[in-house]
């Protein structure tokens, strides 16, 4: 990668821009320039996201966004929990992922712990992961979609997305924050259907792609809107921390999943589509061809389960796992190590972790740090969304004010994990 | 965990104090080290520049690094405040491209009091690399490495806003998640869960 001199890419503040505007004696009534604020209530900035604009006419002059509407100190929160507890936290940090955080953590702490995962443990939740993709994708298209004007395509993810929520429902008891995974494994085993529903949906998942492709992709009105918006170079790109779809958008082949494999993904076979356009366009292409290929990595993870139909979904752990809930009821030894987890918890050795895992938006990392006690000394998440919002203004600098909402709809923002 | 105030931290060294932690590993023999992702536990500058001495990270930190640990497969170098960016130069010209991830540990009432830790990761070698700076309650000030990355601009921000770490040459150093007129780091481990009351 070649090296970058980007001293300029430092967001001005929203102050400077006020200010700017103010020395050129435009308080807004001026014929140059104009401060807009965008947000945070407002139906395109997909949550509480609040940018503050200076406008040329119709173009960004400089941009500068403003978070922390929605903190609510989950890392604080994480430090007064057992490590078990932390697992619903996680959910809700991107709830549109929230198997994806469940495992970063899980996996996070098993490093600590230095567990070993059974593989039907790690292949249903290379699984369930990957699920999660799909609908995280589709959750993305239907939104950005709408951003541009093309309504049918909300109703249509929507559907989709139901039958994914179906199957988590199934798993979990919950359609969004499932809070499935635990250390040392899983909650449940899968129900008698799930795997007739998750072939169900694997099977009409291609076909439906490509009715939103028949939909979007060669639609004139989709394509003014998208090409050649939002452009962001390789080296801007790696610059501004940007990561998964929006960096393999720009050209820079890596993804998590393959490059430095966890759970179990080297097991499977799959390309990670990469594009070196870099515009919304190309991040629109980059993330269908990713849903594709999420299909066909749970295709492969439904064989793999097909050959072991039953199995340990937990790691053998008794003073981790909580035990099988007959055993608990039959044996004093599962009862006091049920009682202790649950009153006590489980003390986690003393060290430092940090473990990354691809999520639909880019590098999840879950830094945790442990001083030999049952709660985490410190929990810190490293969350895609917020540094690719660092990348927003050199994104759309020199565009048009319409393009803004093309592009904070092509880095697929979740104000909830930027914000914590 | 309701309206219990926040527990203070128990005194437990802690994995980067001094003393080499509760997982001290095996010996570092003259065998079976060439590969490091093979070895054991590694605690102490010695032991790991002696094991790893072909890693890229190790090679690029060896004039600046004051301890180093290779624990749970993860390297840690820790440098010294005022090296902070020569060290990220150095990791970044040894193929260490990409900023990941930087922020602080509170380990009150110790002292040195925080531990700040940036994550680096190399797209070319597929490594990670953490560098760790220990700061005094004292002087609560460490140079900005937005020169280097222009992505730690919101990290440090992060930092700054939630445990009261100064960055100094950082272009805009203001709140980022709290409100600007709030008191307090809440972070920090004398901050209270609940808040003050």
């Amino acid at each position: 990668m070649a090296s970058v001199e980007a001293p300029n890419m430092i967001t001005p503040g929203i102050e400077d821009i006020i200010a700017n505007a103010q020395m050129h004696g435009n308080d807004g009534s001026g014929d140059h320039t104009m401060v807009l604020n965008m947000g945070p209530q407002h139906p395109s900035t997909h949550g509480v996201l609040r940018l503050v604009l200076e406008i040329d006419g119709e173009s960004i002059v400089a941009l500068a966004p403003d978070i922390g509407y929605l903190h609510t100190g989950i890392e604080k929160t994480c430090e007064a929990k057992f490590y078990q507890q932390v697992v619903p936290l996680t959910d809700r940090i991107d709830y549109l992922c929230p198997m994806t955080n469940n495992l970063a953590y899980c996996l996070a702490v098993e490093k600590l712990l230095e567990l070993e995962i059974p593989e039907r443990a790690q292949i249903l939740r290379v699984l369930l992961n990957e699920l999660t993709r799909i609908q995280s994708h589709l959750v993305w298209l239907g939104t950005h979609a709408m951003d541009i004007g093309a309504l049918t395509m909300f109703l249509y993810c929507w559907r989709e997305r139901e039958d994914i929520l179906r199957i988590f429902e199934a798993l979990s008891g919950q359609r969004m924050m499932t809070s499935y995974f635990r250390i040392g494994g899983l909650a449940l085993e899968p129900p008698m259907q799930f795997r007739e529903q998750v072939q169900n949906f694997l099977d009409i998942m291609p076909g439906k792609i490509d009715q939103y492709e028949s939909l979007l992709t060669g639609n004139p009105i989709w394509m003014g809107r998208l090409k050649g918006v939002g452009y962001l170079s390789p080296e801007d790109a790696v610059a501004l921390g940007v990561t998964g779809p929006p960096l393999r958008a720009s050209g820079v082949d890596w993804d998590l999943r393959r490059d430095m494999p966890y759970s179990g993904y080297e097991k499977f076979k799959f390309d990670v589509p990469v594009s070196t356009d870099g515009d919304v366009w190309a991040r629109y292409t980059v993330r269908l061809l990713e849903m594709r290929e999420s299909v066909k990595i749970c295709q492969q993870a439904m064989d793999m389960l097909a050959s072991m139909p039953s199995g340990r979904i937990v790691a053998d752990a008794p003073k981790i796992v909580l035990p099988d809930r007959e055993q608990m009821k039959t044996q004093m030894e599962s009862l006091i190590h049920h009682f202790k987890i649950v009153t006590e918890g489980f003390a986690v050795p003393a060290g430092e972790v940090y473990q990354a895992v691809e999520s639909p938006r880019g590098e999840m990392g879950y830094y945790v740090v442990s001083d030999g006690t049952a709660k985490p000394y410190r929990v810190h998440m490293r969350n895609p969304s917020f540094a690719t919002l660092q990348a927003l203004e050199t994104m759309c600098k020199g565009r048009l004010l319409a393009d803004v909402v093309a592009v904070i709809g092509s880095i697929d923002i979740v104000l909830g994990e930027i914000d914590r | 965990m309701g309206g219990t105030p926040n527990p203070l931290p128990v005194p437990n060294p802690g994995p980067t104090a001094a003393s080499p932690g509760p997982h001290p590993g095996p010996e570092p023999g003259p065998s079976a080290l060439s590969e490091h992702v093979n070895s054991g536990p590694l605690f102490g500058k010695e032991a790991v520049f002696e094991a790893m001495a072909h890693n890229a990270a190790v090679k690029a930190l060896s004039g600046l690094a004051t301890d180093a640990k290779f624990d749970r497969k993860e390297l840690t170098i820790t440098v010294a405040r005022e090296k902070i960016i020569v060290a990220c130069e150095a990791v970044k010209a040894a193929g260490y491209n990409f900023f990941e991830d930087v922020t602080a540990v509170d380990w009150y009432p110790q002292e040195p009091r925080f531990q700040l830790s940036y994550h680096i990761l190399s797209h070319k070698l597929k490594q990670r690399v953490r560098i760790a700076v220990r700061l005094d309650s004292a002087g609560l000030t460490i140079d900005s490495i937005t020169s280097v990355w222009p992505s730690a601009n919101f990290y440090e921000r992060e930092v700054f806003d939630l445990f009261g770490i100064h960055f100094a040459g950082h272009p805009r150093l203001t709140r980022i998640m709290m409100p600007e007129n709030w008191e307090g780091h809440p972070l920090r481990k004398d901050y209270p869960v609940e808040g003050y009351r």
